[in-house]
This record gives C-alpha cells, structure tokens and sequence, in this order.
C-alpha cells in the first residue's frame, strides 16, 4: 500500500470529470421531471449520445461536432419518447423503458464499426496564467469546457426555473396540468420541450463519457449511468444546485472505488472514512430537523468499526468486482436515505410527475 | 387533424389486434433497418421469423428460450398489472443461477435425486430474497423499487464475477473465471432426445396455469388487479398495499431465479460470466406484448425465443449484428405502447368548428 503516489488535487480533478457526464444528464432529467413526465430512458439516451457523438467527432475530426451530435441526437430519441407519452398516450414507466432498450440496440448497431477508434481529443480550456497558479489553478482552471458548461447549465436551469416567468410556466405545467391547461399553457409543447431538452442532456452526457472520460467506444459503456443519473434527481429533491452535490458524490465514489482498485488499498479505509463522512453530515441534518438518529447512528458505528478493521488489517484485499459494486450500492443507500423523509420528498416531487394528460371533448 | 375520443369500455378486439399490429409494424420498420444496413430485408426476415420454425431443432430450442422468457415474464406481469415495477429480473435471474451453481458444486463430490430439488430451492429462494430488497426498501423507506431494483442488477453482475473467478472458479480452469461443468445428478433431465428440452419447460407450462388460477380465482390475484386498476377503491376495501407489494416483488423475484437456476442446470450446465443474456429485460417486453395475461405470456416469450433463434443464425448467415435483434425489441416494445392508445380511444377526425 503506497499511498504516497495519491494526489488530492489530482483525485479531484478526477472526481469531476468522472461527475460530469452524471451532472448533464441529471440536469436535463430534472427539467424533465419539472414539467411533469417522468423520462426512465436516460440510460437509453446517454448511450445514443454516446454513440453519435463519438461517431460525429470522429468523422468530422471535431469534438465540439461531436456535442452537437450527440445533443441532436438525444433530443431526438427523447422527442420521441415525447410523442409517445404526449400524444399517444402511452405509459410513462414502459414507454422510459422501451427507449432504454431501443437505445442501447441502435447504439450497439451503429457503434460496430467505431470499437477501437480513437476519437479526437478534446482539448482543455488554457486560460494563459490562471491555469499556472498553484493548487487553484490545477483545481480549478485545468478542464475542458464541457465541465465549466455543465456547471453554467446547472445555474442556468436554476435560474431559468426559479426567476423565469418561463421558467414558472413548467414548474406550473409540472404540478398540476389540468389548471395549467385551464389557464391556457400549452401544456403539450412545453412538455415536449422540456423532453427535448433532458434528451439534449442525456446525450452531452453520454457523449461526454465516450470523447472525454474514457475516449474510446464500447458497447453498453454508460453501465447504468443513465439509472445514477435518474437516482440523483431524487437525491436532488428536484433542486439543480444540489444535482452538482450528488453528482460529485457520486464521481467521488467512482474515483475512491477505482483508485482503490489501482493501488490495491484495503477497501475498508475508504469505505470507513466515507460512512463516518455520511455519519456525520446526515446525524447533523436529522438533529436539526428532530428526526430520528437511528439510522445516521448505524452508519457512524459501521464506518468506525469499517476503519477499524482497515486499520488492524492493512494488507487486506477484496476481488475489483465486490470494489465495483460501490457506486450501484451507494445509488441504492442514498436512495433510502432520501426517500426516508417522506415530507420533503413530497413537497419537492412535481405532483404531475409521471400523470397523463389528456384533454377530453 | 384527428381528436381522441376516449372508448366507454376497453376494446377486446384491440386488445388482441394491437399485438399483431406492433409485431407486423416491427417487422416492417426492422426490415428498412436492415436495408439501410445493405442487407437483404425480406431474406432477413425469412431467416428470423420463418426458418427456425420448419427446422426440428430450431423447433426444440424455441422451447429452450421461450421458458425462461415466459416464467419471468409471468411473475413481473404480477407486479405490473399491481403498479408495482420490478425491473430487475435480470439480477434476481442471476442470483439464482449463482445460488443454484452455488448448491450443485458444493455437492460436487455427491449423486443423488435430491441435488436437482435442493437447487431448485436455493436457486427460487435466492431470486425472491433478491427481490425482497427493493421491495423492502419501498415499503419501509418509500424507495423507488424501478431505481433500486435496476441497480441491483449492476450488482448482481459484479457479483457473478466475483464468484465465478472466486470461490466457484473451477480449480483446474487455467484461472479462466468459470465454474467445473456440472455433474449428472446436477444436470435437469431432458424431455426429447437429442434437444435440449429440459424439466424446466414443463414446470414453466405448469407455473402458468397456476398464475392464470391465481390472478382469476385467487383472493391475491383479486388484490393485484384491484390495487393496478383502483389504487383508492383497493384502499378502501381494505387491501394493504405493503403486502401486495412483497407478494409481487417476491413471485417474480422468485420466478426469474427459478427461471436462473433452470438456465444453469439446463443448457449451460456451469455458471459463466456470459450467463445472463438479456432475458430478465426481454421479459419486460414478452409480459406487455403477452398483455400480462398468463397465455398470452407464452405466445409472446415463443415469438421473442424465435427473435433469439432466427436472430443468431442472421448473425451467421448474413452477417447481421446481434445488435440489430436488440434493436428490434425495443422497437417492438414502442410499437407496442404506442398502438396501446387503440384500445382506450377511437380516433376520429376532427370537425370543423361552426363559427358563430
């Protein structure tokens, strides 16, 4: 155990790039679910982003075609899960699904020439000076553009949300759709938009993985990002500000996951150190709100006694795959952790989310 | 333009047409997809669709496939005729393998009659407790079950791994990660020589017509559909949705480990990372086309195992990616949903307004 080769600037720089495809299609997602529809084909879409984007940029030597591709791309794929739900009404639930599948085939079909290309590199955003400052340069000017575009996107959907009329027009559409038609909005279009949108999203993000994150193109690369991403809307409670928080907390446990695998660290240590982290925040939360502790308790015990072990034991090894279960089983912890509140979630969830709309007569 | 005006009573004859129209419009719009791919459509259909059903072996393997399909589909329609989303019968599938592989080597040394039943056990036992988790985690934390029980399945794949390249790695596999080929007592029996029919298609064909008497005689298939159809009314009778929830969760969950623990004993006699093949998610689409009626299912998972059959030999034969089946199904699926309109509407067209 060498722990001296590990970098935090480096780990956290890393952290966010592995947060970022997850901060874009959350993003959209949670537009989506503003407006009242439920969209479970994220997975589906970020693939297809994925894949045309790569294809894009490698056909056309430019990343930025590639974003565009696969922006289109997702859009379109969402456009038409949009027409499904909206004009034929189908299951929102079944019809998420189906474009999942449809996705993931059609990706897999195009993709067959693309395995093993190389895409275009993406270049980082130099700015001349900034980036040479020491430790805050590194952290915070040493990226591509797309990270600092997926952070502009999440404070522009705040904004657009929070102190657009526009913005309040889906937010209207999203939680009660028979008033906001009685009302005149064009309940519809806006929703169609809006699944335009979070398709857009899904595919950056996707296309973000296959040009940036990993540049390569493999079959059914996302593995199950589309499903963290869904995951991190509820985490979210429906508020963009907090989908940047859960997205790094979700990269950050990618990055804890694969450089343990890398250098071969007891897993216990990390583990240990993120419950007591966990602990700790969510025993504060519960204090303050007067909720029961039991549970935040569970986990400070746990992380301690994790620690503890680590400790006693370093040389203690476990195979990667039990390691690459973590970032699916943390989905899963936060999951409770944020449905547990039952208040919170129902104040925050668009009380249309996943209802059809038709209008009679 | 066109208006939708909403039918008084659900069509029973859409109910049955709209099927045959999502497969025909499949066929249709996969066959273009094969001609922007440069290939023959007409030849491709008749390799998927139409070969495998006149050559016997083909035949015999359609059973083969279209049992599992079938059993996990008829355990998820439970759940989804409830409103209750289980969409991880691919994970629940695995763990049953695992844990039947799990029984089979641990008595590797040891014949008898009573392994097959005690993998049975193990495998059913497994899937359901797989299950139990997200169903768990709905009722007492309000969880989303389509979120967990889909990260359940990255899980479980990771878990496959594990095992297979862990403690059921076959000693004498050159560290490959795969388990020992399974002994005779391990083996299901086969039903017709020379295929690979095995128990496990009879025992299918029985847990159907069990499903059909739970869900039209049973007290619990009365609470599934009332509790899908009129979640107030089922409130109000009394129906306590909790316990509807772990009694799908828990059927279906134990229908795919079965359905795990038939495919590890029947044809792949070993466990293998390349296992699970999709049909936990394939399942999804066979309990929709099927209309989650039990023998509708069985139609369905038979025209989806040909997709699998005619889909590798395109793959042979004509050089069409796997992909491309995959394709199809979701394509399948959409057709299907969206043709679902027909039998709560009539689509008319509009009239004029008369201006005053």
């Amino acid at each position: 155990m060498d722990l001296s080769t590990l970098d935090p600037i480096a780990l956290i720089v890393s952290l966010i790039i592995a947060a970022t495809p997850l901060v874009l299609a959350a993003t959209g997602e949670l537009v989506t679910e503003k407006s009242g529809v439920l969209n479970l084909g994220v997975e589906g879409m970020m693939v297809f982003g994925a894949i045309s984007g790569f294809a894009a940029a490698v056909e056309t030597g430019s990343p930025w075609a590639g974003f565009l591709a696969a922006a289109l791309g997702g859009a379109v794929l969402a456009l038409l899960f949009g027409v499904m739900t909206q004009y034929l009404l189908s299951n929102q639930v079944a019809t998420g699904l189906a474009l999942t599948m449809f996705g993931l085939g059609l990706a897999a079909l195009i993709g067959q020439p693309y395995s093993g290309v190389k895409p275009p590199s993406f270049p980082r955003l130099d700015i001349p000076g900034l980036g040479d400052i020491p430790v805050l340069g590194r952290l915070l000017f040493s990226f591509d553009a797309m990270v600092y575009l997926s952070v502009a996107l999440v404070a522009a959907v705040w904004w657009f949300l929070t102190r657009t009329r526009a913005g309040m027009i889906l937010r209207a559409v999203g939680e009660n759709h028979d008033a906001a038609h009685s009302l005149g909005m064009k309940v519809v279009p806006i929703r169609l938009a809006a699944i335009a949108f979070g398709g857009a999203c899904a595919g950056m993000g996707g296309a973000y993985l296959s040009l940036v994150r990993v540049p390569q193109w493999t079959e059914g690369m996302t593995a199950g990002a589309g499903w963290i991403a869904l995951a991190i809307v509820v985490f979210a409670s429906w508020k963009p500000w907090r989908v940047l928080v859960g997205a790094y907390l979700f990269g950050g446990v990618t990055i804890l996951q694969l450089n343990t695998q890398a250098l071969s660290l007891n897993p216990a240590l990390p583990a240990g150190a993120g419950l007591i982290a966990v602990g700790l925040v969510w025993l504060g939360l519960s204090l303050r709100a007067g909720r029961p502790a039991d549970l935040p308790l569970a986990a400070l015990v746990l992380g301690v006694a994790a620690l503890a072990f680590g400790l006693a034991d370093p040389r203690f090894q476990i195979g990667s795959a039990w390691l690459s279960m973590a970032p699916y089983l943390v989905t899963i912890l936060v999951l409770v952790v944020m449905s547990r509140d039952r208040t919170r979630a129902a104040l925050n969830a668009p009380a249309s989310l996943g209802r059809v709309f038709h209008v009679s007569g | 333009m066109w208006r939708l005006e909403a039918r008084r009573e659900p069509s029973r004859s859409m109910l049955l047409l709209t099927p045959v129209l999502a497969v025909a419009l499949t066929v249709i719009f996969g066959g273009a997809l094969f001609a922007a791919l440069g290939k023959d459509p007409v030849a491709a259909m008749q390799v998927i669709f139409i070969d495998p059903l006149f050559d016997p072996y083909s035949r015999s393997e359609l059973m083969v496939k279209g049992a599992p399909l079938a059993l996990i589909a008829i355990g998820l329609s439970l759940g989804f005729r409830a409103g209750i989303w289980n969409i991880g019968a691919e994970g629940q599938f695995i763990m049953g393998a695992v844990a039947a592989s799990a029984v089979a080597l641990a008595f590797y040394d040891v014949q008898g009659i009573w392994l097959l039943p005690l993998m049975l056990v193990a495998g059913t036992a497994a899937g359901a407790a797989w299950a139990m988790i997200p169903a768990l985690l709905k009722t007492r934390f309000g969880a989303n079950e389509i979120l967990v029980s889909l990260m359940l399945v990255y899980v479980a794949e990771q878990f496959l791994i594990a095992m297979v390249s862990g403690p059921l790695r076959d000693p004498q596999g050159f560290n490959f990660p795969l388990s020992r080929s399974f002994h005779d007592s391990a083996v299901l029996p086969v039903l017709i020589e020379y295929t690979r029919v095995h128990v496990g298609v009879l025992v299918t064909l029985a847990l159907v017509i069990a499903a059909q008497v739970l869900m039209s005689r049973h007290i619990l298939g009365f609470r599934i559909r009332l509790s899908g159809e009129a979640p107030r009314a089922a409130r109000f009778a009394g129906v306590d949705r909790a316990h509807v929830t772990w009694a799908c969760m828990g059927i279906s969950g134990a229908c795919a480990g079965m359905a795990g623990m038939f495919e590890v004993a029947g044809p792949a006699q070993q466990l293998a990372p390349s296992l699970p093949v999709g049909y936990g998610f394939t399942a999804i689409i066979v309990a929709f086309l099927g209309r989650l009626s039990p023998p509708g299912i069985v139609l369905a998972a038979a025209i989806m195992a040909l997709t699998y059959i005619g889909g590798e030999t395109a793959q042979f034969a004509l050089g069409i990616p796997a992909a491309a089946n995959e394709t199809f199904r979701g394509m399948l699926l959409f057709f299907l949903l969206g043709l679902d309109i027909l039998v709560r509407y009539r689509i008319r067209p509009r009239r004029r307004e008369v201006k005053a």
